[in-house]
């Protein structure tokens, strides 16, 4: 069975790609292992923390509770998708600005499920925050200024 | 995980006849967010995993039918939320699915997926057992309905039998003003399987009705036919004695999450949370469908 592989040809930040790939892989790990972008991260492997968040078909979902044949015909961006060209996305900024990265484990995550919660609702309050980002965990216990930063990106966007 | 083999079927005929040919060593996979779990902790491996998402038969809205919702098999809980129609009729169905698991997990999870899973503690199970949920099966010998009241038969274990899946969950609609709401108890507040939860349903008619989740093998319901309960200023010993005949019906387990003795206690408190909630809506509903005087 090692060598039953499947094609799929999916969009990856704005790229189209084609791809074989074994069925019991995961989106994340294909994304990893495929096509070099390892900005996803691997940790609880359950749904639990987030760590692994992309954005297939415009929804926040876990890729490393997807298989890769799943996401045959999909558009997909990971937080290597944000930026364009140089220029960090406005996000990602506001991270920085916020001081919101310790060890930076869960913060390819954090961002994807804070991009997913400002395209559904741009003006969250404190408490939406929160909960949009319910499924994401930080070891480092950082989730104060997380959370500010996301406000934070809300606020800019709303001046601009 | 282990390997397997990985089919991608276009109707219910291809899917009927995998599952038959295959059996026990196929599993079906919609929103895989337990069936994946499930398979990377090594608790199952599948020689074949069924994808339902490319059926064309299989639905992924919610419809309005003549006196139901019907959710179809592929339907995410992310959607049932948003679906104003449940929002109107099924109060108690929205807050359960609202909190299963996290945001990317109702982006995937289905509410098939999470009824066929058969949990003890799923949360949307007592939310759907107070609604009179019907479950539309089709399999070798055709189509049936049960109602989810018989759906469970133990934890992981319903009455599908070989070769059947689910084709979608009926909700029929409320006919008179009814209260409804759900309440669960959790060790933290994001992400965590329910360590007590509970649906109330309250009518005029027929009284009140309870559903447990995470007490039981099954999740379970206990219609109360003592209608003191829908009278708000009811003594509160009277109330505390229905409750512990209704906290009664139920027969926890002490497992990582709680011991037997707190689930029973804690029984109570959701029950009388939730009946709270249900009736004060209850009595909103009413208001909205009396006269103006």
């Amino acid at each position: 069975m090692e060598k039953n592989l499947i094609p799929i040809s999916i969009t990856v930040n704005g790229r189209r790609v084609e791809l074989e790939v074994q069925p019991q892989h995961t989106l994340l790990k294909v994304l990893q292992n495929q096509l070099d972008l390892i900005g996803s991260k691997e940790c609880c492997g359950e749904g639990e923390c987030g760590a692994c968040t992309i954005l297939a078909n415009g929804r926040a979902i876990n890729s490393c509770l997807v298989l890769a044949v799943e996401a045959d015909g999909w558009e997909i961006v990971t937080i290597e998708g944000l930026a364009e060209d140089e220029r960090l996305d406005p996000l990602q900024e506001a991270f920085l600005k916020a001081g919101a990265v310790q060890c930076g484990y869960c913060i390819p995550g954090m961002v994807m499920s804070a991009k997913y919660l400002l395209m559904k609702n741009p003006h969250p309050s404190e408490d939406e925050v929160r909960q949009g980002l319910a499924g994401n965990l930080c070891r480092c216990a950082g989730y104060n200024r997380i959370i500010a930063a996301v406000q934070l990106a809300a606020s800019e966007k709303e001046a601009a | 995980m282990n390997a397997f083999l990985y089919f991608r079927p276009q109707s219910l005929d291809e899917v009927i006849t995998l599952l038959v040919r295959y059996g026990r060593e196929a599993r079906l996979l919609a929103g895989g967010t337990d069936l994946l779990v499930q398979m990377r902790h090594d608790l199952i491996a599948p020689q074949v995993v069924i994808d339902l998402k490319r059926v064309a038969e299989l639905r992924a809205d919610v419809q309005l039918l003549d006196g139901a919702l019907r959710i179809g098999a592929l339907t995410v809980l992310s959607d049932l939320i948003e679906d104003a129609r449940v929002q109107q009729y099924f109060p108690a169905l929205v807050e359960a699915a609202s909190v299963v698991g996290s945001v990317q997990i109702r982006n995937r999870a289905t509410l098939s997926g999470n009824i066929c899973n058969a949990s003890p503690a799923a949360d949307t199970a007592p939310a759907l057992l107070i609604y009179d949920a019907q479950v539309n099966l089709i399999g070798p010998d055709g189509r049936r309905t049960v109602a989810l009241r018989r759906f469970f038969l133990g934890p992981r274990k319903t009455v599908l039998q070989q070769g059947e899946l689910v084709e979608a969950i009926d909700l029929p609609l409320p006919r008179e003003a009814s209260g409804a709401a759900f309440t669960r108890l959790t060790r933290r507040r994001g992400v965590d399987l329910a360590t007590v939860n509970a649906a109330c349903l309250a009518r005029r008619s027929d009284g009140v009705l309870f559903a447990f989740g995470a007490v039981a093998p099954t999740p379970i319901l206990v219609p109360v036919s003592d209608n003191r309960l829908l009278v708000t200023s009811l003594d509160a010993a009277i109330r505390r004695a229905i409750l512990d005949e209704v906290a009664a019906h139920t027969s926890p387990i002490s497992d990582v999450r709680a011991s037997r003795e707190y689930r029973l206690a804690m029984v109570k408190v959701m029950a009388k949370r939730a009946l709270e909630v249900a009736l004060q809506r209850l009595t909103a509903a009413e208001a909205q469908l009396s006269p103006v005087a």
